[in-house]
């Protein structure tokens, strides 16, 4: 399978060099930049993760994406991931479809549970609800892929019957982002939606039995090989020192605010230098650094794709152009040496 | 002695894994048909046996629930009467401060001797356990020996943290929610909360 590179943002607000946060009008108009700089450094996708909260602000992941596809030529472009138990998977396909005509057949779409769980309050859906809201707009969006009138009964939203949904345009890719639910992997393989591991603390090789449950329910549901991605998070600098340093008071405050509800451990100086050591899943350090992790983790998972999962709350917007011309034109091209 | 782990998804595959390798026979549910999971068992925790929750639990001489909260009430609470229940289970949505669930727990499998741990831990740093200290909260001193016993063989160092009220400590808001540390360090901060 041919290797794909990305990046993918979730629209942390970043900051000035006075470290002043920046507005969320200039922080989605900076991803713009992000985007295209992206496709001028070769790199093959570019994703925005929905979020709600006034440090991640991009909850019209779809809009900025079609910014992006005006000003690009090549690369892909969607979610990552868009929440879909919370979404109604018509508005969605919907979307998609029109950023896929935008873009001349650029977009994917990576669905989720969501491990925010912001955006359930916010359109008045239950977390009680949670699998069973992903189970049955899955179904449905899986339908819609198949193009041509539908006819559709659920609990979730109204029925549909004999129901044109447009626009119809060109098939584009779906994955299931999946961050350690095995029956995400099942129900990808069920579907013939590609598998975009999430892989953001602990050591990237024990989500290798994920791609062999993968592999084989594929098999076993009579369809084709399919892709499995990785999106993991990271930071290139020039030297290793450079990276860790820039990342860590910013990763320190991120996983400590969200290990209180998740039951993150709060990271110390030693757990940190592990999960940017060759066993942890932080991808964060020289060009040479990152590109070796990746080809180990790509090779251990089986794994065609990799999406960086650059930028975290607080760094500036040119630490975050840094990163992504260093990755597409230094670690992205050693990594394709190292799995050649 | 023979271990019981409802739930299938993120946590569970992989205390099945951990007692697998400390060398218990481990039955495996997640709801409705086992059918469901066996692919799941096959790749995930290979050695378990998927089975329906039932006998799973019949043949078992410790459970471990590790399903989502909001799917605890659809558990039937009669078969864990005898059993030594190890409650690993936060609320959901997630709560900022300690609400006493697994007094709730308790209330409701009553008949069952429950021990709260491993609900401070997130999935991914589980394995390998590496001798990271766990508190282990419980009214039967003798099931919190049980599981202090079990826990210690798949690789954690239990410390015993009090009664299943005392167990509050280990909650989300609580200091020792996702603490990751050695037996010393952790009973300094049950020390200091208590």
């Amino acid at each position: 399978m041919t290797t794909t590179f990305g990046l993918d943002t979730f629209g942390d607000v970043t900051q000035d060099a006075s470290g002043t946060p920046l507005t969320h009008a200039q922080t989605i108009r900076n991803v713009v930049e992000q985007g295209v700089l992206a496709d001028q450094v070769g790199l093959g996708f570019f994703g925005i993760g929905e979020h709600h909260t006034p440090d991640m602000p991009l909850s019209a992941a779809d809009v900025v994406l079609a910014a992006i596809a005006a000003r690009t030529s090549s690369i892909h472009l969607g979610s990552a991931v868009t929440v879909l138990s919370s979404d109604d998977p018509v508005r969605v396909y919907q979307r998609f479809s029109t950023l896929n005509a935008v873009s001349g057949g650029r977009a994917e779409v990576i669905l989720g549970r969501g491990s925010s769980v912001d955006s359930f309050p916010l359109f008045g859906y239950d977390l009680a609800d949670y699998e069973d809201l992903f189970e049955e707009k899955t179904h449905l969006f899986a339908e819609l892929l198949k193009g041509g009138p539908i006819t559709w009964q659920g609990k979730t939203r109204a029925a549909l019957h004999e129901q044109d949904v447009v626009p119809y345009t060109e098939p584009f890719p779906t994955w299931i982002g999946v961050g350690g639910s095995p029956q995400s992997v099942v129900r990808a393989a069920s579907y013939g939606f590609s598998l975009m591991l999430a892989i953001i603390g602990g050591h990237p090789g024990r989500f290798a039995p994920f791609s062999e449950l993968y592999q084989h329910a594929l098999e076993k549901f009579g369809r084709d090989p399919l892709p499995i991605g990785i999106h993991s998070p990271g930071h290139v600098a020039p030297t290793d020192e450079e990276a860790r340093e820039e990342f860590w008071p910013h990763y320190l405050d991120m996983i400590g605010r969200l290990g209180k509800t998740r039951g993150f451990a709060t990271p110390t100086p030693e757990s940190y230098a592990h999960e940017v050591g060759p066993h942890g899943a932080l991808f964060v350090g020289s060009p040479e650094t990152v590109a070796e992790k990746m080809a180990r983790t790509m090779k251990k998972l089986d794994a065609s794709r990799f999406d960086l999962k650059y930028g975290i709350g607080g760094l500036s917007h040119e630490s975050l152009m840094r990163t992504i011309e260093l990755y597409g034109t230094k670690v992205v091209p050693l990594v394709q040496d190292m799995l050649a | 002695m023979k271990i019981a782990v409802l739930g299938a998804g993120h946590v569970g595959p992989v205390l099945a894994r951990l007692a697998l390798a400390a060398g218990y026979e481990v039955g495996i549910a997640g709801s409705g048909d086992p059918a469901r999971i066996e692919m799941i068992t096959e790749f995930l925790a290979p050695g378990a046996v998927a089975l329906p929750a039932a006998d799973a639990v019949a043949n078992a001489d410790l459970v471990v629930l590790a399903i989502p909260w909001h799917r605890f009430p659809a558990l039937e609470p009669g078969m864990f009467a005898g059993k030594v229940v190890v409650d690993s289970m936060n609320h959901w949505p997630p709560a900022e401060a300690p609400l006493g669930t697994s007094e709730e727990v308790a209330r409701r499998l009553a008949g069952a001797d429950v021990v709260k741990t491993l609900n401070h831990v997130a999935y991914q740093d589980m394995e390998p356990a590496g001798g990271r200290a766990v508190g282990v909260a419980g009214d039967s001193p003798d099931a919190v020996r049980a599981v202090a016993e079990f826990l210690e063989r798949i690789g954690f160092d239990p410390v015993p943290v009090g009664s299943l009220a005392a167990g509050r400590l280990l909650e989300p808001g609580s200091p020792l929610f996702g603490v990751a540390a050695r037996r010393q360090e952790f009973e300094n901060l049950v020390k200091e909360q208590s």
